[in-house]
């Protein structure tokens, strides 16, 4: 089932939670809402879910206006960040609650509903932990049993927030290839609120990247993270140089550079926001051939992991690089701190309009 | 030399030694003195002192009253503390203060004035005489004095755990499609159960030692609307210590089983929600 979003509205007192946003979820599809905290991308969720109402606006379910539907004739299966399982009621119990309350006429059985729980809870590979209660379980179970309780009740429309956000840096990775393959399974029509951009670009089919309550992109993970719409969304997306910069006749001055800017990425005369990401930058030792290049000094060397971080000190200016390489690289280098080097950029972005800067 | 122990709260032993040393001389020796007293009564003189029709008139009266008491205040008070902890409405905290005053009246006080309004004369007992309905100086009269008593109590200890309830459950059941009715039974109510019985039987164990506010609006007839702690006074100002202690003892010990059968039963169903942790 397809989710239409039109022109919502909300407001907390003063604070403008959602202004003026429209979305479509096309059916099938696991759409990320991204974005920090405070973006309004929860409160989209909840009003999605119909556990908030917009101030103005319109939802639509497959073409059919539910926004004065209630939760409870919505059909949607809402999971929460902290799981909101019943601690009272086993993990069996929990499952089945969904079934258990509705009315006797469309109730199932309770073969029925025995057979439906254990087949959800295998679906989440947790048939073993039917009989325990909510605090005896890890947080990536607990998710995974609100997950099968969000499902039990077959709903139209899965809505997650902040799904993982709670759990630890392995489990958190497991449980997002997880619920993706799940996804695969199931085809139900999915959105996720996340603000970790790399949970959003690894799991979701379609990215929302969100701002001060107002979408700044829809796209794929891939067009996002290549032809990002705003310096927002490119800041957003991954580590970033960021400079203060000149436009002019397609060429930016960057820190005492110009440098020209490629066809795909020419912009109007103005002030702008440039970007290099860490990853874009070369280092050299000496200046070779006429491209531009900033001498720096070296600070800092982190060289744990399978790229090395550099911390570059422009000379004669502020500005700190932040650089990555790769361990050959950086051997075939042979730096350390304190030496001078030359720092050539591969690939800058500019963004005129800089009012959406973070 | 000696062990060194790296706790880090230390003083166990001492804080254990002075808290029996405590509850000894403030609760144990004052009881026991009163069974020692009672010894001193052959057994039949205790059965008589104990098991004569006015004062097993006295018990009925006292623990079914109580009891009842405490029943509205688990009903009534459950609904305070949820008005209390669900909405927001002008005078709040005013209602909620009002809510600790039957703890800080003076018993007495409170005897007075809920027979001053009951009496046949009085604001409400005016209105209910002519439907021959007789409050005050009737057993009726002592159950609105023991559920008076006793309401701070449930709302007290219910207020804190409604007000720990996650919202997000809740919000879990709807999206499930539980109606509210079935939201309350089987979300909120489990959750709060423990804490509703507790509040409970503090206030039973209230409402059976009452005496001040109970004794004005009771009228104290013999058989009707005579409290046992009536009773035992009675014996006390005609000299029959023993047989006042005698009385004392009993009440000692129905109440004792009952809180006994009261935390039983509490501890199932703690035990039985939070299977764990």
């Amino acid at each position: 089932m397809s989710i239409e979003i039109r022109n919502v509205k909300k407001n907390f007192g003063d604070f403008s939670a959602l202004n003026d946003v429209t979305l479509d979820v096309p059916s099938g599809e696991l759409v990320a809402l991204l974005g920090p905290s405070g973006c309004g991308k929860t409160t989209l969720l909840r009003i999605i879910a119909g556990l908030e109402a917009p101030d103005a606006g319109s939802i639509h379910f497959h073409g059919k206006d539910t926004t004065e539907r209630d939760v409870r004739e919505r059909q949607v299966g809402f999971v929460f960040q902290h799981y909101a399982l019943f601690r009272h009621m086993t993990v069996f119990e929990n499952v089945a609650f969904g079934l258990r309350v509705r009315p006797k006429e469309t109730r199932p059985s309770d073969a029925e509903i025995k057979r439906r729980v254990h087949e959800l809870l295998e679906l989440v590979q947790l048939d073993w932990l039917a009989d325990r209660y909510p605090p005896q379980l890890s947080g990536g179970q607990r998710q995974r049993i609100a997950l099968a309780r969000a499902l039990a009740v077959e709903p139209k429309v899965l809505l997650l927030d902040e799904p993982f956000g709670a759990l630890d840096a392995k489990v958190r990775k497991e449980l997002r290839r997880w619920l993706r393959r799940l996804h695969d399974e199931l085809h139900i029509t999915s959105v996720f609120v996340t603000h970790d951009q790399e949970e959003a670009l690894e799991v979701a089919d379609r990215i929302v990247v969100m701002n001060k309550g107002k979408v700044e992109q829809i796209g794929t993970p891939q067009e996002v993270y290549d032809k990002p719409a705003t310096a927002y969304v490119y800041n957003f997306l991954g580590h970033v140089n960021q400079f203060n910069s000149n436009v002019v006749k397609g060429e930016a001055s960057i820190g005492g550079l110009n440098i020209k800017l490629d066809k795909e990425n020419q912009q109007a005369d103005g002030a702008a926001l440039a970007f290099i990401r860490p990853h874009d930058i070369d280092v050299q030792r000496i200046k070779n051939g006429t491209a531009p290049a900033f001498e720096a000094k070296v600070n800092y060397i982190h060289a744990i992991g399978p790229l090395v971080r550099l911390e570059l000190q422009q000379l004669g200016q502020d500005a700190v690089i932040e650089a990555e390489l790769t361990q050959e690289r950086f051997r075939e280098l042979g730096l350390s701190t304190g030496e001078q080097v030359f720092i050539y950029p591969r690939n800058v972005r500019v963004f005129v309009d800089n009012t959406a800067s973070a | 030399m000696a062990k060194k122990h790296n706790n880090v709260l230390p003083g166990f032993n001492l804080s254990l030694g002075f808290t029996i040393f405590y509850l000894s001389l403030i609760v144990l020796i004052p009881l026991s003195a009163a069974f020692i007293k009672t010894s001193s009564l052959s057994l039949h003189e205790f059965w008589v002192a104990v098991a004569s029709p006015r004062v097993v008139a006295s018990y009925k009266l006292t623990f079914g009253a109580s009891l009842i008491g405490a029943s509205i205040n688990a009903l009534f008070g459950l609904l305070t503390a949820w008005v209390l902890t669900r909405y927001t409405f002008p005078g709040k905290r005013i209602i909620d203060a009002m809510v600790d005053l039957p703890f800080a009246l003076p018993t007495a006080v409170a005897g007075i004035a809920l027979t001053a309004i009951y009496a046949p004369n009085g604001w409400i007992g005016s209105l209910l005489a002519p439907h021959g309905i007789k409050v005050a100086f009737t057993p009726l009269g002592v159950v609105i004095a023991l559920t008076f008593i006793g309401l701070p109590f449930v709302v007290r200890t219910v207020q804190p755990v409604l007000e720990d309830l996650e919202a997000e459950t809740e919000e879990a059941a709807a999206s499930l499609g539980a109606n509210r009715w079935q939201t309350f039974t089987k979300i909120i109510f489990p959750a709060i159960a423990p804490a509703l019985l507790t509040g409970f039987s503090l206030a039973f164990a209230r409402a059976i030692g009452e005496y001040g506010s109970v004794i004005f609006i009771a009228g104290n007839m013999p058989m009707v609307s005579e409290i046992t702690p009536l009773i035992i006074i009675t014996k006390l100002e005609q000299y029959d210590y023993a047989g006042a202690t005698a009385v004392a003892v009993v009440m000692l010990i129905i109440s004792f089983l009952l809180l006994l059968a009261i935390n039983g039963l509490q501890w199932w169903s703690s035990r039985r929600n939070a299977s764990a942790i």
